[in-house]
């Protein structure tokens, strides 16, 4: 080697061994991760439970030699926190756009990838019981970290957040008030469980796991945007093959999911808000 | 240093006046990508990269995910993501949590792009009402980049450009209407 690499460089090598080890000792593949917001996380992961100086190498033992740590490290390096009616715009197109053709089913099936803490789901169930229609929908809310799903299925969240969330609410065109579905006690809010009943919270890899229902609505905002490019597109291919002809894809604010590949199989409902729908005669036929 | 291949700029409270100061005076012979990062409280940056567009003598548009920097254009970071640059020189957007209570964080934003461009990028922190670009800052001289500072003096909320000198030290630390002649001298071929 005719010159010593630099500590970005060593950064890097370190990256990759730290992807290759959760790859081949835990069969987490990470390598098709947009590597500039994957190494901010993974320095992260690397300052709290590393060693001393918080470099990834530190980390990479714990990886290899302490299974038990795997929670953690998937919590993470999962999609993080949202805030209910997140975009409040996005969830009223859903209430008035999406909502109405979904009720022509008998019954409804909602996939949300990439849940985290839950936050969108319990959002979801609002807009679905305010329409009358929860009573024959199914959520299956998924997410890579079991952690987080722990904490999406107790539905308990900081108080603090409850003050923007009603705003958001308020201007998704809810009809009631964020009040009537949580309790506040101890600092916290707590939605109330009944919101909990037809949601399904499971552990599911974007990268690796297969299609497993048949949906009218697939939810999955910003989540690709962590994603390479030819991960993005195997994920708006599964996301196709989950759906319904006509069935629905909501996407995060600033998502560009292309216009080839799978992503041609999809037609605008409203390209701003980034909701789409699976073209009636494209994708593998049943 | 070698000749700047990017610019980066960061502010908050002050910022879009300040901005405009700097982006008026550009020379539109640029050939680097001038990417900001500006603290906003409104869902969107429509108003903003339109408030900036009038003042600007290069393109400005909004940064976009996937796509590549584009060099002689004027980048904003979308509100409520964080904007990285990859080492091919592409956008990533991050969701993950606010850093200095700022979803786009400076630090975030400066931090990528100094490990992409190292010693061919110059960061400037405008005025700003917190200490979100002092860490980036530092990252960036600590890789070679080159550090503009407005002096605290000359803008609306000083803790910002404050907060950078505190931490990573200056280069240049100068008033407003000196910094677009600055990154002119610097940055012209």
């Amino acid at each position: 080697m005719s010159r010593a690499p630099d500590d970005i460089e060593l950064e890097g090598i370190e990256l990759d061994l730290f992807v290759e080890a959760m790859r081949r000792r835990h069969g987490y593949d990470f390598g098709q991760y947009a590597p500039a917001s994957l190494l901010r996380r993974v320095r992260q992961l690397a300052k709290r439970h590393g060693d001393g100086d918080g470099a990834i190498s530190t980390l990479i033992h714990r990886v290899l030699h302490e299974p038990e740590l795997l929670p953690q490290l998937l919590e993470g390096l999962s999609v993080p926190a949202s805030d209910m009616f997140r975009d409040p715009s996005v969830f009223r197109a859903l209430r008035e756009q999406v909502l109405p053709q979904l009720a022509t089913h008998p019954q409804i099936t909602i996939w949300q990838a990439g849940c985290a803490r839950g936050e969108e789901v319990y959002s979801l169930a609002i807009l679905l019981e305010e329409a009358g229609l929860y009573e024959r929908s199914q959520i299956f809310a998924t997410d890579l970290s079991e952690l987080m799903l722990e904490q999406a299925r107790e539905g308990i969240y900081p108080l603090r957040a409850a003050q923007q969330w009603s705003r958001n609410y308020v201007a998704a065109g809810g009809s009631h008030s964020l009040a009537d579905y949580c309790s506040a006690r101890y600092g916290l809010l707590k939605l109330d469980r009944r919101l909990r009943r037809n949601v399904t919270f499971a552990q599911h890899n974007l990268v690796a796991d297969e299609v497993f229902c048949e949906a009218q609505l697939v939810l999955c905002r910003n989540v690709l945007i962590y994603f390479s490019n030819p991960l993005q597109q195997r994920c708006l291919a599964r996301f196709r093959d989950s759906l319904v002809r006509g069935g629905f894809l909501c996407l995060g604010l600033r998502e560009r999911p292309g216009s080839s590949g799978a992503a041609a199989d999809f037609t605008p409902v409203d390209a701003n808000l980034r909701i789409y729908r699976r073209a009636a005669a494209a994708g593998p036929g049943p | 240093m070698k000749r700047p291949a990017a610019i980066v700029l960061g502010c908050s409270a002050g910022g879009p006046e300040a901005l405009r100061a700097v982006l008026g005076g550009l020379d539109p012979r640029l050939p680097q990508a001038v990417l900001v990062c500006c603290h906003t409280g409104s869902e969107t940056v429509d108003l903003l990269c339109e408030l900036l567009a009038r003042a600007s003598r290069l393109p400005l548009i909004e940064a976009a995910e996937r796509e590549p920097v584009r060099g002689g254009v004027v980048q904003v970071a979308p509100a409520g993501y964080h904007l990285l640059v990859e080492r091919d020189l592409h956008f990533t957007l991050s969701a993950d949590a606010r850093v200095n209570l700022s979803r786009p964080s400076i630090d975030v934003l400066f931090a990528s792009a100094a490990a992409a461009w190292r010693d061919a990028l110059v960061g400037v922190v405008l005025s700003g009402a917190n200490a979100d670009g002092a860490e980036g800052m530092h990252e960036l001289r600590r890789l070679g980049g080159c550090a503009i500072v407005q002096s605290p003096d000359s803008a609306l909320a000083r803790a910002m450009p404050q907060a950078a000198i505190d931490r990573a030290g200056a280069d240049h630390c100068v008033p407003l209407d000196a910094i677009a002649p600055l990154l002119n001298q610097l940055c012209l071929p």
